[in-house]
């Protein structure tokens, strides 16, 4: 166990940043969250899940809604608590920590202010080590875990238990729960024990985050390097350029665009990037070089500062970068679960191929 | 008599400048002054040295840029102590108000801190009653131990009812005179980021009225009976009487003048500006004859804000900036005489080696001081600095630029001789007249404005019939602050879909702008 304190929010928050691949939400807001969090309750416990009873209850906890309702309606830690609560309620069982479901955006933070906000301790762990639209999603689902039942909170203590016979069927009615419940939402799911948590989540998460996060703070603070950081994640860097185009639309409920990259240093070689919410496809002069659930990850070229997909506009300094997934992904059934297909994209997998490769 | 003429004043932190402008745009008259440490000796010096030979009675407005709230915030000084009430509960406990503030700020402004029931969804529908109660328990609590008051809603840019009933609250228990400041008038969407700067503008309330009245007193010192107007950050107008209310508005207009300004006096709508000043050099690129935006969160002295500020590259190169002669060669900068380069440098019988003297050797300035007192320095000196002050106006050219389309670049202020003329990556560089005056023309030629942020659904009301609502409203906004509605147009609209929402939900966001109606 080890305790996180104010000091270790600030590169986690950077890493969590990054591994949104550009969506998964701003996690500035989630990390005022946690400080206010630490500040009322203490340091939060990160613990492993060896450290558990095989037995224990994990819980997942996440925010569901719109980002544009979010930045108005920031959520509260009651309302993920009433969440937890809710879901510990309808199981008769005491809950006995918080897992992430994903690392990367603001859902990193989130599961440390309900872990302080409960008094439990929070899992090093994660069931996506980037983010993801939809909360089926997770390496949860490719080993058949279900996501339900699924308690859903607004602000005002109201609470609604989904139960659903697959995990694609939970994303639409709790989706759908929450435009009724006023679109700045927490829920619990994935509900499972730490025996299993341990054989299923990806393991070190939020610990591989903070890394991630001080690499990169290194960079921009001109004490670290690039080098440094695709040692660290098996990434490189898939193009530099400037964005001399970007169309936005939404459909189906999704922030779709694309946007295009003129390399600098040759203008007729660009890359197009294919965004729902987060960047998934990487396509070079027509080539596709990159797909999920690998990343795509994109920073300011001159500050290193990572941008999300609301930020993209016209005539920005880019460096894309890409990195290999978690190898927990590598399984059975990930090309239904977050292959391009599940995007509707089509396109093969490309397996990444990083630095070291 | 006719009243066309106005006045544009801009206090820079090395000089005032200020300008006559006719109503077709042509500069009738043009000074610098030193800018003072109390900023108005040197407004009034400028404006008596513009308006000799000018008439007088001709003159209609006057327009100021200004940096003092800006100076107050990053100075920590003549700062209210500000009470902030959020409308929200039981929605927005999750961050408290001033979270993540620097310390010595927090210590300098806040006061009591309350979140209340009360508050709007994204639909309009309420998230609770207001509670009227508490806005009056949240009155007695801050009587007497702060001088202004800030509150905050979700949604209130396009639901406001709860901020004006709260504040008429508060004019019942504390007196219609007591200072409120709503954040539906100060900012866009985003809570926090509206909330802080709220905060900073109800602290800045002091220092607002201390600015106009400066200002109105430098006008009627010069005899001046003109409607006086301040910038705002987006280069367009508010009235002294909105600038008491809204000082915020107005922390960065001082690029957007210049800007403003560059592309007036140039002529030209799509061109990069550089703007060379005593201290400082900033680069800009001009979309439509405005500043293309900044896409990240603007901090003020250290407080996250979600104001639309222009898009700029700054470096330490101006024509105070210091030379230092090593061993290992020439430096520049970044410190600076700033203001005192007329009297510092060497070729105005100063002892200090700054770039202005180093263009005048290197025969780039002409008419400023003597020649002959910077002979002795060294054409090696001279051949590197200049090397220097190329390379970095071409890397920040490079920085800026859009795209692979070669802009021309407008070089303005009073450092812009130091701006070589072939800059590579650049079609040209226009020098165009009263270029060292840009930013009290840019305030001069300012336009008055309005502007909406709403959500729409497309899915109820159609796309087109959106957009037309949110057009109209917006260019309604302009002519209540002052546009002739004959000439007012649409300057921006930005679509943002709302991800997850039904209908499809979309921010809008539509800026008008006008001339002012005579």
């Amino acid at each position: 166990m080890r305790l996180i304190d104010l000091e270790e929010l600030d590169p986690l928050t950077l890493g969590a940043t990054l591994l949104g691949n550009g969506g998964g939400g701003d996690p500035y807001q989630a990390k005022l969250m946690a400080h206010q969090a630490i500040n009322d309750f203490g340091p939060i416990k990160l613990i492993s899940a060896d450290e558990l009873p095989e037995d224990a209850l994990v819980v997942t906890i996440a925010v569901l809604g719109a980002p544009t309702v979010i930045i108005e309606k920031i959520p509260s830690g009651q309302l993920y608590a009433d969440a937890v609560r809710a879901l510990g309620s309808y199981l008769g069982q005491e809950i006995a920590a918080i897992l992430p479901v994903e690392v990367g955006g603001m859902n990193t933070l989130v599961p440390l202010m309900v872990a302080a906000e409960l008094g439990l301790p929070c899992i090093d762990a994660d069931g996506m080590r980037r983010a993801f639209p939809q909360i089926e999603m997770t390496v949860f689902t490719l080993a058949g875990i279900s996501a339900s039942p699924v308690a859903l909170a607004d602000e005002h203590g109201n609470t609604v238990i989904v139960v659903s016979k697959t995990n694609q069927i939970a994303e639409t009615l709790i989706r759908n729960a929450s435009m009724n419940l006023g679109l700045a939402n927490s829920f619990a799911s994935y509900s499972m024990t730490a025996g299993t948590a341990r054989t299923v989540a990806i393991q070190g998460s939020l610990t591989y985050a903070t890394e991630v996060g001080r690499l990169l703070r290194a960079i921009q603070g001109g004490t670290g390097s690039w080098e440094d950081l695709y040692a660290f994640t098996g990434g490189r860097t898939l193009f530099e350029g400037k964005i001399v185009d970007l169309d936005r639309r939404t459909t189906s409920g999704f922030a779709r665009g694309t946007v295009v990259i003129e390399a600098f240093a040759n203008g007729s070689s660009t890359m197009r990037i294919e965004i729902q919410n987060e960047m998934l496809l990487a396509i070079e002069d027509g080539v596709t070089v990159l797909t999920p659930p690998d990343l795509i990850c994109m920073v300011d070229h001159e500050t290193a500062e990572p941008i999300t997909t609301e930020q993209l506009a016209y005539g920005q300094r880019v460096r894309v970068i890409g990195m290999p997934c978690a190898p927990e992904w590598k399984r059975e059934g990930m090309m239904e679960v977050v292959g391009p297909s599940a995007f509707g994209y089509d396109v093969e997998y490309i397996a990444f191929e990083g630095e070291a490769q | 008599m006719i009243k066309d003429l106005r006045i544009g004043i801009d206090v820079g932190g090395t000089n005032t400048d200020a300008v006559v402008v006719d109503n077709q745009g042509t500069v009738v008259a043009a000074t610098k002054a030193a800018t003072t440490p109390d900023p108005f000796d040197g407004i009034r010096a400028a404006l008596e040295q513009v308006l000799v030979g000018v008439e007088k009675d001709r003159i209609g407005q006057a327009m100021l840029g200004t940096t003092h709230p800006a100076n107050a915030v990053i100075q920590r000084r003549s700062l209210q102590r500000v009470g902030t009430l959020r409308l929200a509960a039981p929605a927005t406990v999750g961050v408290r108000p001033g979270a993540a503030w620097p310390a010595d700020l927090l210590a300098a402004i806040m006061g009591p801190v309350s979140i209340i029931r009360g508050g709007n969804n994204y639909d309009g529908s309420e998230i609770s009653p207001l509670d009227e109660n508490a806005v009056r328990a949240f009155a007695g609590e801050i009587a007497g131990v702060v001088e202004a008051i800030a509150i905050s809603a979700p949604f209130s840019p396009a639901s406001h009812d709860h901020e004006l009933r709260a504040a008429e609250i508060i004019f019942e228990e504390l007196g219609p005179n007591f200072a409120v400041s709503l954040s539906h008038r100060v900012g866009a969407l985003g809570l926090l980021e509206r909330e802080n700067a709220t905060i900073l503008n109800a602290s800045l309330l002091g220092v607002a009225r201390g600015v106009v009245r400066g200002f109105d007193a430098a006008l009627t010192q010069n005899s001046l009976d003109v409607e006086s107007f301040l910038t705002q950050n987006d280069g367009t107008l508010m009235s002294a009487e909105e600038a008491v209310q809204l000082p915020v508005l107005s922390l960065g207009s001082g690029p957007t003048n210049s800007m403003r300004g560059a592309s007036s006096l140039a002529q030209l709508s799509d061109a990069m500006v550089i703007d060379v000043g005593g201290t400082s050099a900033d680069v800009g690129i001009l979309v439509d004859g405005f500043p293309r935006e900044s896409a990240s969160a603007i901090e003020v002295g250290g407080v996250r804000t979600n104001f639309r500020m222009p898009d700029l590259i700054s470096i330490g190169l101006g024509g105070g900036s210091l030379i230092g002669e090593t061993p290992d060669g020439v430096t520049v900068g970044p410190d600076s005489v700033g203001y005192r380069v007329s009297t510092d440098a060497r070729v105005r019988g100063g002892s200090t080696l700054t770039l202005s003297d180093i263009s005048v050797r290197g025969g780039r300035l002409q008419g400023f001081g003597d020649p002959a007192l910077v002979e002795s320095v060294s054409e090696d000196t001279v051949r590197q600095a200049l090397a220097w002050v190329d390379s970095q106006i071409e890397i920040m050219v490079e920085r800026m630029k859009a795209s692979k389309h070669v802009l021309p670049l407008i070089a303005v202020g009073g450092g812009s001789h130091l701006v070589p003329d072939e800059v590579a990556g650049v079609s040209e560089v226009v020098r165009p007249p009263n270029h060292a005056v840009a930013n009290a023309y840019g305030a001069a030629i300012a336009e008055a404005s309005g502007s909406i942020d709403q959500v729409y659904r497309y899915g109820e009301q159609g796309r087109e019939s959106s957009l037309e609502e949110a057009r109209w409203a917006a260019v309604d906004a302009a002519v209540r602050a002052g546009a002739d509605p004959a000439a007012v147009r649409v300057t921006s609209i930005n679509e943002v879909p709302l991800t997850y929402v039904p209908g499809e939900a979309c921010r809008v966001q539509v800026k008008a702008a006008g001339p002012l109606l005579r």
